[in-house]
């Protein structure tokens, strides 16, 4: 257990090692010392988990961070249950995607800069969920926004990747704000930034459902929707497809975005003693996975179809969140972050095998072409859609939309179950458009099907993992989060539930087949024009978001500044820097380099300097 | 030295230094220019001189001789800066180096 600070040591060497060694590695041992480093960790952390038992809980303190007064936040480390399942999945999931990583990477410019901010999202990434305190988690936040930021612009030629990664890191902070009040008030109230102090003093503090607990909760929530790309804060994922595919893998499918449903786990204690906000999470997650499903439909970008799935899937691990079933939500993060990194990493397979084309209308018929890719899309897109029995979607899903019944939420769940027809259509649309059909361009035609370990091997494991093995991995979570109101009631409804669901998934890819596959033309003739047509470029456009926020806040913002601009006190800000610009011009007339000159002026300054020694003395 | 009143001594030391002052801003040739420095150097060592006359004090006479040196050494690097002139400028007019005006 002692070597618990290696799984975030190892990464911060690995970002010091490369952001040092300036043109001194090779393109090779670039990669090697990036994937090595999380390698290294996930191996630790595989130590740590086979040594872990069920329900322990292990605090480490290393120093303390600041000393003033009473406030003492430590640097401390805390591995339970929950922290153990999300640093396995991001030191695990993390080595495999740097090492597809160093197959996409390959002939890139700027590799080092690549690997280093990798290594430094691993290592913030493993603090936020390592932190025993609030002020660590923050810190790790942070870290990770940072580095999202970093990757999403990695291909800074471009301007709208740019504009993409500023949009992302804006909209985050957005809620970071929230999330940063919503501690102060936590520190305030509760005189701890510790969170196994605040849980347990919260209750002490503050009865059910009062003010400040609420406004508290309501702020922890701003930052978690931030940062879990989540209603109304969700418009910057997509855009962040700009990155490079590995980070849209590792970034905003499988980890950071996924840290929103992480803070609300942690802090637990805290939404039960606000019943409001917790309801208000579970209506959030439906509305965004009912948006962001519908969006995926009309999507032409493969990686953007991905994206608003993943919001959509995240949208159903805050559905579990606000109906109390933590542990649903959690081992639906555990799944997702399998098959959905496996999604993208086929995607970029493709990408790469297609000479960088992502959009669907000109790829098709890929399936013989890129057989591994083409079986990666199919498992994942199963496990995405949740085919009963065999995928590890199906039962993390499941148990969500069960958790979401028992707990009485039956609206909640109707929501749910019409998700899951959404789910498997753009799931199965996405996977005829790119690989079935003909080819509609010579990227297509042309394509040439990866190759390698580092190519493989990662598909391989993820696509294990998003069967139903995968489903086996029971997150140890029993004794950190509060049982979850479907636990003990077992029985016929919930057999039920499970066959509701289970038609939901069918029901959407057989209606997804008929549609995509027998009537084809009459979709596209009904999309060509009319209301239809409409409709679909309102999705495409994702319910029109992006518009509103800039009629309603970039563009007042932008005419603000304008006005700004040539304010008045700017002006008389201005008269110093005219004086100083005045005098220079006066006193460089002086310096005419005239020898003589200067003897004279220098024989009247003696000269007036002797007067006023003789008259004033 | 009686007979010489101290201000006859002070008097001719001023008009030394006023003559080597006026030699130094009306003249443009370098040579010039040194030779005036060289005289108001010497006006203020005769101050010094009549001085310690005057009190009898031998300071003053201290006072000339570190002038001397001082005069010396002047010379020595007006003179190198003199050849540096000519050499660079082909002329000993002191105004021609006024590339550095503000």
């Amino acid at each position: 257990m002692s070597l618990l600070p290696l799984t975030f040591l190892l990464p911060l060497v690995g970002t010091l090692i490369l952001a040092l060694a300036r043109g001194t590695l090779t393109a090779r041992a670039i990669a090697v010392v990036g994937v090595a480093s999380v390698g290294l960790a996930a191996l630790v952390t595989a130590w740590l988990a086979w040594n872990f038992q069920v329900g322990e809980v292990f605090d480490m303190t290393l120093w303390t961070w600041l000393s003033v007064g009473d406030f003492q936040p430590t640097i401390g480390l805390r591995l339970d249950g929950l922290s153990l399942t999300m640093l396995s999945i991001i030191t695990g999931i993390g080595f495999l995607i740097h090492l597809f990583a160093a197959w996409y990477m390959r002939g890139e410019h700027g590799l080092r800069r690549f690997y280093a901010y990798m290594n430094l999202f691993v290592f913030s990434m493993t603090l936020l969920v390592l932190g025993d305190n609030v002020l660590l988690l923050f810190l790790g936040w942070e870290g990770v926004g940072l580095c999202s930021y970093l990757l999403i612009g990695y291909y800074y030629q471009t301007s709208a990747n740019g504009w993409a990664a500023f949009k992302a890191f804006i909209v985050t902070r957005l809620g970071d704000v929230f999330l940063a009040i919503g501690l102060f008030l936590l520190f305030n109230a509760l005189g701890t930034l510790n969170i196994a102090e605040i849980l347990t003093r919260a209750p002490e503090v503050w009865s059910e459902g009062g003010l400040e607990v609420q406004l508290a909760a309501l702020l922890l929530l701003g930052g978690a929707l931030g940062k879990s790309a989540q209603l109304p804060l969700h418009t910057w994922l997509a855009d962040a497809m700009a990155g490079p595919t590995p980070v849209s893998a590792l970034i905003h499918a499988a980890t950071m975005v996924t840290a929103g449903v992480y803070l609300v786990a942690r802090l637990y204690g805290i939404f039960e003693l606000a019943p409001v906000v917790l309801y208000l999470i579970g209506v959030i997650g439906a509305l965004t996975l009912l948006m962001a499903g519908f969006a995926a439909l009309a999507q032409t970008d493969i990686k953007r179809i991905l994206a608003y799935s993943t919001m959509s899937q995240i949208g159903y691990m805050f559905l579990a969140l606000g109906v109390g079933a933590y542990d649903a939500a959690i081992f639906h993060l555990m799944t997702h972050a399998f098959f959905k990194a496996l999604l993208f990493l086929s995607a970029g397979s493709v990408i790469i095998s297609c000479h960088h084309e992502q959009d669907m209308r000109r790829l098709g018929g890929l399936w013989r072409r890129l057989p591994l890719a083409y079986a990666g899309f199919v498992i994942g897109g199963a496990a995405l859609s949740a085919l009963p029995l065999i995928t590890a979607g199906f039962y993390s899903k499941d148990e969500i939309l069960w958790e979401t019944w028992a707990a009485g939420n039956g609206g909640l769940m109707l929501a749910g179950l019409v998700g899951a027809v959404l789910t498997s259509l753009y799931t199965l649309r996405l996977i005829i458009g790119t690989f079935h059909g003909e080819m509609k361009s010579d990227n297509a035609r042309h394509a040439k099907a990866g190759r390698g370990l580092a190519h493989g091997l990662p598909l391989l494991v993820l696509a294990i993992l998003s069967t139903f093995l995968g489903a086996w991995i029971q997150p140890p979570l029993a004794g950190v989060l509060p049982a979850s109101p479907g636990a003990e009631a077992e029985g016929i409804v919930r057999s039920v539930v499970e066959i509701l669901a289970a038609t939901a998934s069918l029901g959407g890819l057989g209606l997804a087949a008929w549609l995509f596959l027998s009537r084809r033309r009459w979709l596209a003739e009904r999309v060509a024009g009319g209301w239809e047509a409409r409709l679909w470029r309102f999705w495409y456009h994702a319910w029109g978001f992006d518009i509103v926020y800039d009629r309603l806040l970039v563009r007042p913002y932008l005419g603000l500044v304008h006005v700004l601009r040539n304010d008045i006190i700017d002006r008389l800000m201005l008269v110093a820097g005219w004086t100083a610009w005045l005098s220079h011009r006066g006193l460089s007339h002086t310096q005419s380099g005239k020898l003589r000159l200067y003897a004279v002026s220098m024989a009247m300054g003696i000269t007036v300097i002797l007067i006023v020694l003789v008259l004033g003395g | 030295m009686n007979g010489i009143p101290m201000e006859h001594g002070l008097v001719l030391a001023a008009i030394l230094f006023a003559l080597g002052f006026a030699g130094l801003i009306t003249r443009r040739n370098m040579v010039f220019v040194l030779m005036s420095l060289e005289i108001m150097l010497n006006a203020a060592a005769l101050a010094f001189i009549v001085g310690g006359a005057a009190w009898g004090q031998p300071e003053g006479q201290t006072m000339y001789l570190l002038v001397i040196t001082l005069a010396a050494a002047e010379a020595s690097v007006g003179l190198a800066l003199l050849i540096q002139l000519h050499h660079r400028f082909k002329s000993l007019d002191v105004d021609a180096a006024n590339r550095m005006r503000g």
